[in-house]
């Protein structure tokens, strides 16, 4: 008897050193190389790099399909995405995305993270932040359209085979945001 | 030989689980750098913290010296991996428009993800604007469409174009991010917020 309530009490003060006290984010430098064998699995597995944008475009291609079934069937653009499968979510990127919500749900879970949240400075009020993280969302994914990826997909994924898109992307990006950091300073400092 | 899946002509859904499981890992790890703190990525364009790109150039250059290693002892054949084709017009204007998307909403699409994951509203709110987004491409692309198009030069490597080998322009990548690193050290200590990074 005395030895379960024993077993009891340990389960319970690991689930609570688990999921409840907040642990520190992990050495940048040890997160980056992590990072860098997840990709490195991808392009040896798959034969491709990782990517981020391509996966929320393959659900708004679905949506509009079972919204409005005429308009992508007379849209060159839509209508690429139906020949192959006829089905946009049945994607190696859509199953990625899907994976990395379980995948950072985990490592929340396990370092004491989770919580429903509005992130931002004292000073910034709730509305003022998500008026910007929704503009924000539209200008970052309308860009990532047009350069073929994001940070992820035509960034990271681009540089790590050499290629030009990817350094290229990756300077306009940062170098952008650079410029545009001193506009937007007191959202964030 | 790598890429396993090409070779093996695996069927549609193992692919699909690979992606998956291949997703768990990016997700995991981008949490685990706290890029699901929009608070820690903005740090990167004010300096108080430059986690960005200490994992951004550690993952590129582990995954440039893995892949080069593999192919030196014949485990991957790097001509099927896809090379991303460069349009310049489209990769700069799109670049520009992430970078002003970038520190207006605090996440790039993968960040976003990994911190609606662990449950920032900010991040739904950022992904909402982001599916925006995608649509408003997609409307407007016959409009946007020659800009998407322009000056197409193919899959071309950097290396090439410098003309030097892969290895000798990995090394040279490998210098670059060391100097960066020491920058980024420097700067955190010069633009510190201990009262934002205290937060975070």
């Amino acid at each position: 008897m005395g030895s379960l309530i024993h077993i009891q009490k340990f389960l319970q003060l690991t689930i609570i050193n688990l999921l409840v006290i907040r642990k520190p984010y992990m050495n940048p430098y040890m997160a980056g190389v992590i990072l860098g064998v997840v990709l490195l699995a991808a392009m040896f597995l798959s034969g491709r790099g990782l990517g981020a944008s391509g996966g929320l475009k393959y659900c708004v291609v679905s949506i509009v399909g079972a919204v409005d079934a005429d308009h992508v069937a007379q849209s060159p653009y839509y209508s690429k995405y139906f020949e192959d499968s006829g089905k946009p979510l049945k994607n190696w990127l859509v199953f990625e995305i899907l994976g990395m919500v379980v995948g950072g749900f985990i490592s929340g879970a396990l370092s004491g993270r989770l919580g429903f949240k509005v992130e931002k400075p004292a000073h910034v009020s709730n509305r003022r932040r998500l008026l910007f993280a929704f503009l924000g969302g539209i200008l970052f994914v309308y860009g990532a359209q047009l350069a073929r990826g994001c940070t992820s997909g035509a960034a990271l994924s681009g540089m790590a085979v050499l290629s030009v898109a990817g350094f290229v992307t990756m300077i306009a990006i940062f170098g952008s945001a650079y410029l545009f950091a001193w506009f937007f300073r007191k959202n964030w400092i | 030989m790598g890429p396993i899946l090409i070779h093996s002509d695996a069927s549609t859904w193992i692919n699909l689980l690979t992606g998956f499981l291949i997703g768990i890992g990016f997700g995991f790890a981008l949490e685990q750098a706290g890029f699901s703190s929009s608070r820690k990525l903005a740090g990167m364009f004010y300096g108080y913290d430059t986690t960005v790109l200490k994992v951004f150039f550690t993952a590129a250059i582990v995954a440039m010296i893995g892949s080069q290693l593999l192919k030196f002892f014949g485990l991957i054949d790097m001509d099927l991996v896809f090379v991303n084709h460069y349009y310049p017009y489209a990769a700069i204007t799109g670049g520009v428009i992430m970078g002003a998307g970038f520190v207006m909403g605090g996440f790039c699409p993968g960040t976003g993800i990994s911190a609606f994951s662990i449950g920032k509203m900010d991040a739904l709110v950022f992904l909402i604007g982001g599916f925006v987004g995608a649509f408003l491409f997609a409307e407007t692309f016959p409009l946007i469409q020659k800009l998407y198009m322009a000056g197409y030069k193919g899959p071309v490597k950097l290396s090439e174009s410098l003309g030097v080998s892969d290895g000798v322009f990995i090394f040279l990548v490998i210098i670059v991010a060391l100097v960066m690193f020491w920058l980024a050290e420097k700067a955190e200590v010069k633009f510190k917020r201990p009262d934002i990074t205290s937060e975070l």
